[in-house]
């Protein structure tokens, strides 16, 4: 199998400054230096090229899964995570990689001009180490995105489940959007909490920014009650709309053990009436 | 052998759990509690569990099983304290303990037992 020969890594050796001048200059052309400080740039690139030099003196071959490119490795990883973190797309992320294709290869075809079967073999096993970081840099981008994404929806997942306190021993909970079991548990979990902290004797979960009930979300929905009930407190479900109650009987949900009402109003009026507080109006 | 105390308050009996539950404690105070609700004919119990913080589908149906003894020797059982967690893993267990009474806390859990016992 044809290897990377001594000779390649010399001539990048060697010409290391122009290498990085026109790499440079290409990545400036191609606006993938956006937001990147000429400074942090200039490291980042002699760092990679230092890492190259590197990783082919010890024998590392055309594919980036040695562990030879291990360093050479991470630090991509690193670039793709701070591109990311600067907001770059993907393109520009790889970009960083496949900008020094033009300025190697020249210095490869300079190289070797007297043999052009020696160019053609080790152009095409540099072509193929640089496609494999520029693969391996979008990998890693995507994987920070993605881990991006994740903690997003996670904070939205808490975000989305406030428990208000309306009255002295009354909690209410106005749950919005779907209700799926991730987000059933993470509701169970604060509220039950709340409970416990504000040692409130009723909670009222209003159910009006719910789009659709079906057999799953009122399994949820009477986990729910019934461990609000063990831990000895007492669950009202308001702001059943009329199309959802209609949904509830043709589905023929048992809701036996709920008390359900069909605002947040009457909700609060039941729950203050349990409390043994009376409204009215002055005068 | 270790043994959870049954303590007693007027015409209540108040059992607090401290300790991790095993099943032969479990077994043991079940026994304990009959003896003393027969022994002092007491009017109700209360079970303050919120030390407890693990709970498996036995310590469960145990807690059903006090409340439903109590019950026939004509006592009230109340649980109080439970935990979150506990909660949420004996609805998970499918043990919703339909009989049993609850409250948020030992007055609380006090004033409705006395409640209840002075309306029988």
């Amino acid at each position: 199998m044809a290897t990377l020969q001594g000779s390649t890594l010399e001539a990048i050796q060697h010409s290391q400054a122009q290498l990085r001048e026109e790499w440079t200059a290409s990545l400036e052309t191609n606006g993938a230096t956006r937001n990147i400080k000429e400074q942090v740039l200039a490291q980042e690139t002699q760092e990679f090229l230092q890492l190259l030099v590197d990783g082919l003196r010890a024998g590392g071959g055309s594919h980036l899964a040695g562990s030879e490119w291990e360093a050479l490795r991470r630090f991509l990883e690193k670039l793709s995570a701070s591109r990311a973190q600067l907001g770059h797309d993907s393109h520009q992320a790889a970009f960083f990689i496949f900008a020094l294709k033009g300025p190697l290869f020249g210095l490869l075809q300079a190289h070797y001009s007297s043999e052009p079967a020696r160019l053609a073999e080790q152009l095409w096993l540099v072509s193929e180490l640089l496609d494999g970081m520029g693969m391996h840099t979008i990998r890693a981008f995507q994987k920070t995105r993605e881990e991006v994404i994740r903690r997003q929806q996670e904070e939205l997942l808490e975000l989305s489940t406030p428990v208000v306190k309306l009255w002295d021993g009354v909690l209410a909970l106005p749950l919005i959007g779907t209700l799926d079991s991730q987000r059933s548990q993470t509701v169970m979990e604060s509220l039950l909490q709340r409970i416990v902290d504000t040692g409130s004797e009723i909670a009222i979960i209003d159910i009006t920014g719910v789009p659709t009930v079906d057999t799953l979300v009122a399994q949820h929905l009477l986990k729910t009650v019934t461990a609000i009930r063990l831990m000895g407190a007492d669950c009202i479900i308001s702001g059943v709309r009329p199309q959802i109650a209609q949904t509830i009987v043709h589905l023929g949900l048992d809701l036996g053990s709920l008390t359900t009402k069909a605002s947040l109003a009457d909700a609060l009026k039941l729950a203050l009436a349990r409390l043994g507080c009376d409204i009215s109006k002055q005068g | 052998m270790e043994r959870i105390p049954i303590l007693q308050m007027g015409e209540f009996l108040l059992v607090t759990i401290q300790v991790d539950m095993h099943d032969q404690l479990a077994l043991t105070l079940q026994e304990d509690l009959t003896e003393r609700i027969s022994s002092t004919s007491a009017r109700g119990v209360l079970i303050d569990i919120s030390a407890l913080d693990m709970v498996d589908s036995f310590i469960g149906r145990m807690i059903a099983s006090i409340s439903g003894l109590s019950r026939i020797l004509d006592a009230e059982t109340m649980v109080v304290g439970m935990q979150p967690a506990v909660a949420i893993t004996l609805v998970e267990l499918g043990l919703t303990l339909p009989g049993v009474s609850t409250a948020l806390n030992v007055e609380r859990g006090m004033q409705v037992l006395r409640q209840r016992v002075s309306q029988k």
